[in-house]
């Protein structure tokens, strides 16, 4: 090469040519270089500042500090009047919050006459526990006179206190938990009564106004509702538009104005389609407000512009030779698309949809106008019934006032990002497996 | 292939289409302020564990304004049965009620809100009147009888009893109800006391133009409006260590390690002094009941009547824990006889 260039030109005429900006022009490449590691380092120390921060404060939330009490269900105190046999509702209506204080006392050492305190004790244990003690006995009548070792949950402000996101410096009359309570607390803790356990409850346990029996159990309900709505929807409406549109439909200016139309919907903001989902389906054709299939119906909508332009992508990606081929052996254009294209296009249709059901999993503003984000404490039974989405319950605690919901947040934000790391990378596996090269 | 397509499309569409029958509701469906919400919460989740053949209301937030819209859309076991509110519904929402076939509202009035002035908890103790809330916040204020644009950028500048700190307060947006309480109970008070009114009235405004006068804060950046909820506050007061926000009573006492409490015309805000009626700014909290509702939706009849006992909204109740100003004991029993009665708007 050298030798042709420098016979080709004499180096006399022209000595600084193949100098010319040699320097120059790989310093430009090493700087642009830079800025792309730059740009990265920039993207990742945000990304590694906003799961820190999340993590940080979310991982505490996995941790349900719970006081293990031998509790006695006592006769004296349930049914005075012993007319259980005859009346069932006796049970349902005792008062178990003395009986759980009792069991408490118990444990402390301190005599239950002692009134003032027995009035520091309350604020200790959940009040969920009373309904914890119902329940229990209501289903095993033969529990009356027994004691039995129960988990009741810590309240939550003693979770907080014992997890140390309560500062103890303030002065005792501007906190939520007071000294004698942080005394008992380290004592309890000290004999192995009270204790951290995994927080199954956050991930089965509806909405509540408690922070310690909240949970996400009805937002992933109401999620995997949606999903599958979406799923079934999206995936069906977007595959057969796509297919028509890329396989059958003549180009002509209608098929291209649906094009723009479909690109343009792709980049509608969502709370727009929750407006449509509030005008079509809830006023006009009065399906229920709050209900996880009106919501599933709106983001399919959502979903559709995306899974469509990925279809096509993915339809128009297949080789026509593969097209010419099948025709040629005399399949239909029906065959030719179902036994050859579809296929072929399928790890692209996918890799589409999960996507497509990704941002679907994340979205809460359309949510709002359906009247999905809302306190329901129930389980949804069927799609038909009130239900929230991940997202909403994670906004629904952003706004709460106890401390005890911050760890929650952001522990249900590590949830749905785990969600959304799960879909992703099946849609990289799926891709990688079924990818095939021409 | 594609008859399984087929298949799967029609059952697809008979499931949107089989939603759209709505059958007799069994569940209380509950709309509106943000500032209830935490209440309502409280109440239907206990009404739900209480009673175990209703279900648990739905409750959903998103504004007094809004909920009662919903609310006023019509009747029909499609439509909510009960609109939360911060503040009393407004006669033009009462006639669009009436228009769209909601004839009947039963009001009720459950307790009562205070709203707090807050520093971050190391700051020194504040002392406030509602003229010098005026005085700071205002976009015009009276100096020698005349409107000016507000001059004043420091806090002591308003006061020498306050610190030298620079004029950043958080006040709530326009959408929330808390807003016409703060503009009502500050700011036009605060113009009257300080000769606002006065002045603008001697500048050719009549009373009406005063008032709104009176109550349009500073736009330069001093007074920052809050859309969100006091979550939101807190964490301006958190990055901005001399700043003012302003939160509901409750809020303040589920934070009170983090934030310190202002007194306002010399009365520290609590429970306590909101229910005496001394603690000058406070507001009625309320819910609207749909009378034709009642008897149709299961359970609605007893969630009112379940939120309205003394276990729930009296002084010892789980609301009132939480930082809710019960009202006074012969209220509440009126509240009680009056939706027994059927009483309506």
């Amino acid at each position: 090469m050298t030798d042709i260039a420098a016979t080709a030109l004499p180096v006399a005429s022209r000595p600084s040519r193949r100098d010319i900006g040699l320097k120059k022009r790989y310093a430009a490449e090493a700087r642009f270089r830079m800025y792309g590691i730059a740009a990265i380092t920039f993207g990742l120390m945000f990304l590694a500042i906003m799961l820190g921060s999340i993590v940080s404060k979310g991982y505490t939330a996995f941790w349900q500090t719970t006081i293990t009490l031998p509790v006695t269900f006592d006769p004296a105190l349930i049914d005075p009047q012993d007319k259980r046999a005859s009346d069932p509702s006796v049970l349902v209506k005792a008062n178990y919050d003395k009986i759980a204080q009792q069991a408490l006392a118990a444990k402390l050492g301190i005599n239950p006459g002692d009134k003032s305190m027995m009035a520091r004790l309350k604020g200790i244990l959940s009040d969920s526990g009373r309904i914890q003690l119902r329940d229990m006995l209501v289903a095993d009548p033969s529990l009356m006179g027994r004691t039995v070792e129960v988990s009741i949950l810590a309240s939550a402000n003693m979770d907080s206190a014992f997890k140390g996101q309560i500062d103890l410096s303030v002065p005792e009359a501007r906190r939520k938990v007071k000294d004698q309570q942080v005394t008992w607390m380290n004592q309890l803790a000290a004999e192995g009564v009270l204790t951290k356990q995994f927080n199954t409850g956050l991930f089965t346990f509806g909405a509540s106004s408690r922070p310690e029996t909240s949970g996400l159990g009805v937002a992933i309900a109401g999620s995997l509702y949606m999903m599958g709505i979406v799923l079934v929807l999206a995936l069906l409406i977007g595959v057969a538009a796509s297919i028509y549109l890329e396989e059958f439909a003549a180009k002509s200016r209608l098929t291209d104005l649906i094009e723009v139309n479909i690109n343009n919907l792709a980049a509608v903001p969502s709370i727009v389609f929750g407006l449509l989902g509030l005008a079509v389906f809830i006023n006009f054709l009065g399906m229920p407000r709050s209900a996880a299939v009106v919501g599933g119906i709106t983001l399919s909508l959502m979903t559709l512009p995306t899974i469509i332009i990925a279809t096509r992508a993915a339809l128009a990606a297949v080789p026509p030779s593969i097209r010419q081929a099948a025709l040629g052996l005399g399949a239909s254009r029906m065959q030719m698309v179902f036994h050859h294209v579809l296929p072929l296009a399928m790890p692209g249709i996918l890799t589409g949809t999960i996507i497509g059901l990704a941002r679907a999993l994340g979205e809460t503003a359309p949510l709002l106008l359906i009247g999905m984000v809302a306190f329901v404490a129930d389980y949804p039974a069927t799609p038909l019934d009130p239900a929230t989405a991940l997202p909403v319950q994670i906004y629904m605690w952003a706004n709460e006032a106890e401390r005890a919901f911050v760890e929650r947040m952001s522990g249900a934000i590590i949830i749905l990002l785990v969600f959304l790391m799960a879909m992703n990378l099946t849609a990289i596996l799926l891709r990688r497996k079924f990818e095939r090269r021409w | 292939m594609n008859k399984l397509f087929i298949t799967a499309s029609a059952v697809a569409l008979s499931l949107a289409m089989s939603a759209g029958v709505a059958a007799a509701r069994d569940q209380v469906q509950v709309a509106g302020s943000s500032t209830v919400l935490p209440y309502a919460k409280i109440v239907a989740e206990r009404f739900g564990e209480t009673f175990s053949n209703f279900k648990t209301p739905v409750v959903e937030s998103g504004g007094s304004g809004a909920g009662i819209k919903e609310f006023c859309k019509g009747a029909g076991v499609d439509t909510i049965d009960i609109a939360n509110s911060s503040r009393a519904m407004k006669d033009s929402e009462v006639e669009s009620c009436k228009t769209n076939g909601v004839a009947d509202i039963q009001e009720v009035r459950f307790g009562y809100d205070g709203i707090v002035f807050a520093t971050d908890s190391a700051g020194p103790d504040w002392k406030l009147n509602p003229a010098d809330v005026y005085k700071a916040l205002a976009a015009k204020i009276a100096i020698d009888g005349k409107l000016v644009d507000n001059p004043n950028t420091k806090w002591n500048q308003v006061n020498p009893a306050l610190p030298d700190w620079d004029i950043a307060a958080y006040i709530p947006g326009e959408k929330h109800g808390t807003r016409e309480v703060f503009e009502e109970k500050m700011l036009i008070a605060g113009c009257k006391e300080s000769g606002g009114i006065e002045a603008a009235v001697a500048g050719g405004m009549d009373e009406k133009a005063a008032e709104s006068a009176c109550k349009a804060v500073r736009k330069d950046g001093k007074a920052v409006d809050i859309d969100g909820d006091y979550t939101e506050t807190l964490a301006r007061i958190d990055s901005n260590k001399q700043g003012v926000g302003v939160f509901g009573l409750s809020f303040y006492e589920n934070n009170a390690d983090k934030l310190k409490v202002a007194d306002v015309s010399g009365i520290t805000p609590s429970v306590e002094t909101v229910a005496s009626g001394e603690y000058p700014v406070s507001r009625p909290l309320f819910f609207y009941v749909k009378k034709a509702h009642l008897g149709v939706v299961t359970g609605l009849k007893e969630y009112v009547e379940f939120f309205l006992d003394d276990q729930m909204v009296g002084p010892d109740g789980p609301l009132a824990e939480y930082g809710l100003v019960p009202a006074p004991d012969a209220e509440r029993q009126e509240q009680r006889d009056a939706f027994t009665g059927g009483k309506t708007m």
